[in-house]
């Protein structure tokens, strides 16, 4: 908070690294990157790079935890700890606990749950390197990993960041952005359905402002969901034009 | 398409890996779209294997229940096959130690009695061609590419076990066990069905699968 | 697990806008804070919500700055929801739904400036204080949120602080018998917004809680949102979002008010 008077928009309305306000890093998304998993993805988006898992429908174990008349979804998410400037103890801590939770409930409104009762969908998310809008970034990877482990979705789950800097709201928010800025305000939607799964807010905004970055936000999320989208029949609908 | 696509707009019926809600139809799953008689279906690329009634499946025995043997069939739900199959009429399961029928680690060629989602699958040996396997090999592959393995009424497997002369059996939940005169026959058959695991949705496969068999055969 | 006639009585009382309880919509159950019941603590605050009870007390001490804000106070917010409060509730570390709450109250004092923690620093970079809020819940029936930031804002305005100077050595020395309140900038609300079927509703108990399909937790400073945090396993829709903010932001001087009144604060 210290830093707050730092340029965070240049004179000509640019950030630190060059990009518009409106804009988001390039993302790069792989499906079908770990073997052993039943979907996996691996996504970069700028500096932030993210593995995430899934692991399912398979017998929970501890058996009381299983529910009679749906899946239980799992998701941990964790820092590697090389991810962050100074090493971060592995051991969760409750920043990575709260949001093993949200991200959990972000992906959960997606998935057809009553199709596999007592059993459960497990959702691993490695971060590999942090550079600011983890958790989005971890919901896109998750999300990807999941379908490609043929879970039934209903949509998939598309995230962005939006923030404030030296009072202009931003997209994409890196750490540096994050760290001295006003606001960060993550969200994931599911953008077929119009639905919000994940709404945090971390900063001051008039209600007016919200709303604005509400619109804003979700318009880059239909970005995203498209290039999902891609990655996705890249792995595995491309392929049939082989030949 | 892939989960939460639209497939299509109005009075369509909703078939299997679909959803409809106010009038529209999506996708739940990465698939290929088909409409049949005015049902829109997705056949799924990749998922979990379900159980479905009269499914031939391979299972291997895990565990022993009090009557019965506990079996994995690569799914999310367990299977389970009587012992009362085993064990002889005039013995009594509750008494007999079922390991002296069926040991852990035995690979067993089943058929899938009962199933719902709520409880383990229920399987038979009883009818022909089940029962248990002794040599051969074992291996698996992405039970939702079973259905391009088998091919139009059979052609794909057909022409693997004709060309190889390999024993295969395919159950739907992905094990496949291959059974040939030698070990490199057996490694054809494994090698075939791995390209067609890898391949499955490009056209022309069974031309290609068939000249790659000629192919290596011939060398 | 709820029994089906249990919530069809919900359901249905719902559908003509009312809540078993006889409440509205968008009515707060009766509100009880009582302060300063810890003499030990330097600050606290018991609130009732309806049945559901939580206390929050707050402790102070000298430590030391996080690095990259060397001139200011630190504020640590901890929950703990113990077996005492609800027979789901089971003995150990805080789970993520404490985590969660103790987590989203942090972001709302912290990022509402409540607390002025720039005159909380008594040496930069060395010494300052820090103040833990610990909140634990005592009867849960749904709304531990709302009861709990409320009874952390009521325990922070009541709570005092010795003085601290720095004698001639550089030493830290505190005069006990000069006590004094914490610098306040402003009073935060924190209002949930639960949506039940298709009707979005405030302070839900634990029944309504139980079959909600999300919840909306936000923190108002005046008349702007200072933080927010969707929760539960199913989506909201765009318009349903922006529609919780605004109920929640019609509530936000009535609870405000409540805090006020319990704590005298702004009368003196």
């Amino acid at each position: 908070m210290e830093a707050k008077n730092l340029a965070l928009i240049s004179p000509e309305g640019l950030r630190i690294d060059g990009r518009k306000p409106d804009e988001i890093r390039d993302i790069k998304m792989t499906v079908g990157v770990l073997e052993n998993a039943d979907g996996s993805a691996y996504v970069e988006q700028g500096n932030t790079k993210v593995y995430a898992a899934v692991y399912g429908p398979r017998e929970v174990h501890p058996r009381h935890l299983a529910s009679p008349d749906k899946a239980v979804i799992r998701c941990r998410y964790h820092m590697t700890p090389f991810s962050v400037e100074e090493r971060k103890s592995p051991a969760p801590s409750r920043r990575e606990i709260e949001l093993s939770k949200v991200i959990r409930e972000a992906l959960t409104p997606a998935i057809l749950l009553e199709q596999f009762p007592f059993t459960v969908i497990d959702v691993f998310v490695e971060i590999i390197n942090a550079d600011g809008s983890t958790r989005c970034a971890s919901i896109i990877a998750a999300s990807l990993a999941l379908a490609s482990a043929g879970i039934p979705m209903r949509d998939l789950v598309a995230a962005c960041s939006v923030g404030k800097v030296n009072g202009v709201l931003v997209l994409d928010v890196t750490d540096t952005e994050d760290k001295h800025g006003e606001v960060d305000m993550p969200l994931a939607m599911m953008p077929n359905r119009n639905e919000v799964t994940l709404l945090q807010l971390d900063g001051v905004l008039s209600v007016e402002e919200l709303e604005k970055a509400i619109a804003m936000v979700s318009k880059a999320c239909r970005d995203i969901y498209e290039r999902q989208k891609n990655a996705l029949k890249a792995k595995y609908l491309e392929a049939r034009k082989v030949n | 398409m892939v989960p939460g696509e639209l497939l299509a707009e109005g009075d369509y019926g909703v078939g299997s890996y679909t959803y409809r809600e106010n009038g529209r139809i999506y996708s739940i799953t990465i698939g290929i779209v088909e409409y049949k008689k005015g049902v829109i279906r997705v056949v799924p690329l990749q998922g979990p294997y379900i159980p479905k009634v009269g499914d031939v499946v391979i299972g291997i025995v895990t565990d022993f229940l009090p009557t019965a043997y506990v079996l994995d069939i690569n799914s999310h739900y367990k299977a389970v096959l009587q012992a009362s199959e085993f064990v002889p009429p005039r013995k009594s399961v509750l008494t007999e130690d079922l390991a002296k029928y069926l040991d852990i680690g035995e690979t067993m060629v089943c058929k899938v009695a009962k199933f719902d989602k709520y409880s383990d699958a229920l399987l038979t040996c009883r009818d022909k061609d089940l029962g248990r396997l002794i040599d051969g090999r074992l291996i698996k592959i992405n039970p939702a590419k079973i259905p391009r393995l088998i091919g139009r009424k059979g052609s794909m497997v057909n022409l693997i076990k004709k060309e190889t002369g390999c024993k295969i059996i395919v159950g739907q939940n992905g094990y496949i066990w291959i059974k040939g005169k030698e070990p490199k026959l057996e490694d054809l058959a494994e090698k075939a069905i791995r390209k067609v695991e890898q391949e499955a949705h490009t056209s022309g496969l069974t031309q290609q699968i068939q000249s790659m068999l000629q192919v290596e055969k011939g060398g | 697990m709820m029994s089906k006639v249990r919530r069809k009585q919900i359901m249905e009382a719902l559908s003509s806008n009312k809540r078993t309880d006889d409440r509205g919509l968008e009515d707060v159950r009766n509100i009880e804070i009582r302060c300063g019941i810890v003499p030990n603590a330097d600050g606290s605050a018991e609130v009732r919500l309806g049945k559901t009870l939580t206390i929050a007390g707050v402790k102070m001490n000298i430590g030391v700055p996080f690095p990259d804000t060397p001139d200011m106070g630190v504020l640590i917010v901890n929950a703990e929801f113990l077996p005492i409060a609800s027979p789901t509730f089971e003995p150990g570390p805080p789970d993520e739904n404490a985590i969660e709450l103790a987590r989203v109250i942090d972001r709302g004092l912290r990022r509402s400036e409540m607390v002025d923690l720039k005159q909380l620093c008594i040496i930069p970079g060395k010494a300052v204080w820090e103040i833990w809020v610990d909140i634990h819940a005592l009867n849960h029936d749904g709304n531990l949120m709302d009861a709990s930031a409320m009874a952390s804002v009521a325990a922070l305005l009541t709570a005092t602080l010795p003085k601290a100077a720095v004698n001639d050595k550089g030493e830290v020395t505190l005069d006990k018998s000069a006590r004094q309140k914490l610098p306040i900038k402003g009073v935060p609300a924190t209002i949930t917004v639960a949506k039940v079927g298709d009707k979005l509703l405030i302070d839900p108990c634990l029944d309504e809680e139980e079959i909600a399909d999300a919840f909306l937790t936000m923190t108002f400073i005046g008349d702007k949102t200072c933080s927010i945090q969707k929760r539960g396993e199913k989506a909201l829709s765009i318009e349903e979002t922006l529609r919780c903010v605004n109920i929640a932001r019609k509530k936000v001087e009535e609870l405000v008010n409540a805090v006020k009144e319990a704590t005298g604060y702004g009368k003196n």
